[in-house]
């Protein structure tokens, strides 16, 4: 077989770039730990509740240290449950100061659904029997709509919520 | 070294076979469904853009899923299939001939997958299987959905094992011969479909069947997911290479030219089967389950999948490019300018190169391991496979049926209707450009796929985004033209256009073309890599997957309205 | 056979390599393109 003096050159262009895009992505995945997520924690999704995260006292925003929040969501078609306010309200909004880690922990009682903080890098599948995790950096602030983004049913288009990320 | 030489020159023009009128019949066949599809297609493409932009409600109850339901299968599913097994079908047919028996048996592959689809389509229609194209489980469809698409699959086996049949035959009778370059390329491309299709006919014969009957209570969801994408990423592979077919092989003479090299064009085939079926996490990228090594091990592989399509670039550029010279076109793109652009066979396939710049670019963002949560799930990947599926590969298929329709009707590729082609194409690149456009801009601003109309709550971005879908439903609307112009356009072909002779256009090599190597036609040792390559990728994650399984999922049908 | 190989000899001496220089700078473009889009997307991943 024969390669042209130019294919050559192309070929080696050619693989060399994407050789050097796999070692940016490689560094960063296992140097900076920043791998989509990915640590298969298994649970019941017919009892969800088992597992502390997910108990309805436990839901929604908590904070657990300076600059640090956790935020829990059990997921079902078509709406994400983020606990209840002081009125007994389901909370459907979560203020956030700019600048704090925010650990977002969110499971699914039924079919698979999506997590997206749009405009942010936490993009998540949620699916049965898995607890998806993803924590992040609310670097700049403004008002992030958060969407399922994984089709569940006739409401999937339904089944949003929003955070504000404050000065 | 020498005798080799000699049977390269003396075969240069390999024998072709003409194709009867009971031949043309079968291959005209799976062309007609192909093409009453994208009609379908289309109308449900159109209503989506319209209820998306706000600008209409479906009436009579009608659910925008369904709408999109049918969209992706009879698009993603049945369109492809159905053109590319009539095309491959037209190949060999041309290439290696295919005897009365063999014709016999695609008849057969005919009817199990157009009934299939039927039984598909029905559940579809009934409202009792808006599980979209992709049927995630435990979303849980009628039991028929599930079996007519398991005919579809088995139906396409039975047509590539004719394929299989047909090379042998041929090779047994040219046994000093290397079998023509479009029909190794088909049977290239039916062996990666047949070993990718087991995946997700596994999933659907042992999991969602007896599921969706109620025989199994459970079903692993994780591991349906796992066997659909080991199908998912080669089943768009299998829509692409028929295209590199049209560009290989069929494109150098309809300009003018030659083969640049048969041995690069069937080696870039066999990298594809190597790296096609062994990558299928780079959709599962941000699913909680899989370990993130073997994740980035897959995404690696799914890089070296992007060196053929390297190779093919430059392939295509240099036939043009010696083409030109050859014809007196000299300086430095003297030859692109000269290429025969008002020739309807070659601008539609080469516009449809063109797309697969973004396309392939866009395919190479999308499977970068992390960086895939900028994209994920977003219209971005809406507006990337609009590119490559809906542009590339449509716009080469279209390419073809200028000639191949009427070649096999016994008509001829009038003036007109080379005019109207090249309309047709143009009205497809810019209602395209802008609707995939906006997709990619909508989704990098994080708007969500697979979506209805929605104002999610009034935010700022959901605003943002409407902006984005209101040019798609303009993009769409243009689109949706250009369906009805290209079925105009078909249905001249095949019945209206005066009778006469259109060309098979096959192009040949160089005289002086270097020998092909006798290793190429090695399939033992291309299937044995290539399983070993699954197996290599598979087989721990696998293992792992069901090793730390969680409970299974009971079905669910209420989600998708069905009670 | 023999008086193949002579043409063959022939044939090499006329079977330079083709001028490709326009492929060359195509495949160059078109590498590039490929290189700013996906260093822009990447930009927008670590920017997020
Ligand atoms: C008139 C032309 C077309 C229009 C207006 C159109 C429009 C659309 C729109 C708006 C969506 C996204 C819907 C959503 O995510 O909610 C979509 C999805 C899709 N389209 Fe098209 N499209 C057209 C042609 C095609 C063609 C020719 C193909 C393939 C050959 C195709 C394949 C698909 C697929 C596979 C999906 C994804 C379905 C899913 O997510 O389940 N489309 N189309
Ligand atoms: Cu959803
Ligand atoms: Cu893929």
């Amino acid at each position: 077989m024969h390669l042209h003096k130019y294919e050559k050159i192309w070929l080696i262009f050619g693989i060399g770039s994407l050789a050097l895009f796999l070692v940016v992505l490689g560094f960063g995945a296992f140097w900076k730990g920043t791998h989509p997520q990915s640590h298969g924690a298994t649970i019941d999704p017919e009892n969800i509740e088992a597992h502390d995260a997910f108990q309805s006292e436990n839901l929604g925003l908590t904070k657990v240290d300076e600059d640090k929040y956790i935020v829990n969501i059990a997921a079902s078609a078509f709406n994400y449950d983020m606990g209840v306010d002081e009125d007994g309200n389901p909370v459907k909004k979560i203020t956030i100061p700019k600048g704090s880690t925010v650990l977002f922990q969110i499971t699914t009682k039924d079919v698979v659904h999506g997590f997206n903080v749009s405009g942010t890098n936490v993009n998540m599948m949620v699916e049965p029997g898995y607890i998806s995790r993803m924590e992040t950096v609310m670097k700049k602030p403004g008002e992030y709509t958060v969407v399922c983004n994984e089709y569940c049913g006739v409401g999937h288009h339904l089944m949003y919520a929003t955070v504000e990320v404050t000065e | 070294m020498a005798i080799k030489k000699t049977m390269s020159i003396v075969h240069i023009t390999p024998k072709q076979f003409p194709i009867t009128k009971k031949e043309a019949r079968l291959y005209m066949a799976f062309i007609s469904v192909a093409f009453i599809s994208l009609f379908i297609g289309g109308l449900m493409g159109l209503l989506q853009t319209l209820v998306r932009s706000g600008t209409i409600t479906l009436p009579w109850g009608i659910d925008y899923y369904q709408v999109l339901t049918v969209h992706g299968v009879i698009l993603a599913l049945v369109l492809t299939t159905f053109f590319i097994i009539g095309f491959q079908f037209a190949l060999m047919g041309k290439t290696v001939g295919i005897s009365m028996k063999q014709r016999k048996a695609a008849w057969i592959s005919f009817w199990v997958m157009l009934i299939g689809t039927m039984m598909t389509a029905t559940m579809i229609l009934l409202g009792k299987a808006s599980v979209l194209y992709t049927f995630y489980a435990p979303l849980q469809a009628h039991p028929l959905f599930y079996i007519g698409l398991a005919l579809v699959i088995v139906g396409s086996w039975v047509a590539g094992i004719v394929n299989f049949r047909q090379v042998y035959v041929w090779k047994r009778a040219n046994p000093d011969e290397k079998s023509p370059l479009l029909a190794f390329m088909v049977t290239i491309n039916m062996i990666m479909w047949i070993i990718a299709s087991l995946g997700v006919a596994v999933a659907v014969l042992v999991q969602f069947i007896p599921w969706s009957l109620g025989y199994a209570e459970t079903i692993n969801v994780l591991v349906s997911r796992t066997l659909f994408w080991y199908f998912g990423h080669p089943l768009v592979y299998f829509w692409l290479l028929p295209a590199y077919m049209a560009w290989y092989a069929i494109i150098p003479k309809i300009i003018g030219g030659k083969i640049f090299s048969d041995s690069l064009a069937r080696l870039s085939f066999i990298l594809f089967l190597f790296f096609s079926i062994p990558v299928g996490f780079h959709h599962q990228l941000t699913e909680p389950g899989i370990d993130p090594v073997w994740k980035f091990i897959q995404v690696v592989l799914t890089f070296m999948v992007v060196i053929p399509s390297l190779m093919t670039a430059f392939s295509l550029f240099a036939t043009f490019e010696i083409t030109g010279r050859k014809k007196g076109f000299g300086g430095l793109f003297g030859w692109f300018r000269h290429l025969p652009w008002k020739d309807i066979r070659f601008l539609a396939p080469m516009l449809g190169m063109l797309a697969f710049i973004p396309g392939g670019a866009g395919g190479i963002i999308n499977a970068s391991h992390q960086m895939n949560a900028v994209v994920h799930n977003t219209m971005w990947v809406t507006g990337h496979f609009h590119l490559t599926v809906a542009t590339t590969v449509m716009l080469t298929f279209f390419g073809v049926s200028y000639w191949l329709i009427p070649h096999l009707t016994g008509r001829k590729l009038t003036p007109t209707m080379n005019k109207l082609g090249i309309i047709q194409s143009i009205i497809w690149i810019v209602g395209m450009a802008i609707m995939s456009g906006s997709m990619h801009i909508q989704g990098l601003l994080g708007g969500p796929r697979r979506s209805s109309y929605s104002e999610y709550g009034g935010t700022e971005q959901a605003a943002d985004w409407l902006g984005y879908q209101i040019a798609q439903a303009i993009g769409g609307t243009i689109l949706f033209i250009g369906i009805l112009l290209m079925v105009y356009i078909v249905i001249k072909l095949a019945f209206f256009a005066p009778t006469g002779k259109e060309a098979f256009p096959i192009a040949e090599e160089e005289a002086d073309a270097k020998p092909t190597p006798k290793f190429m036609e090695n399939w033992k040792l291309w299937i044995g890599i290539t399983v070993l390559l699954i197996l290599f990728a598979y087989t721990v994650p696998f293992i792992d997957i069901i090793q730390h399984s969680p409970p299974g999922s009971p079905p669910f049908d209420w989600p998708i309205g069905n009670q | 056979m023999r008086q193949l190989n002579d043409k063959k000899i022939n044939e090499e001496q006329q079977s330079q390599e083709p001028n490709l220089k326009g492929t060359l700078i195509s495949v160059v473009l078109l590498g590039l393109f490929i290189i700013i889009a996906w260093g822009s997307i990447f930009y927008i991943f670590m920017d997020r």
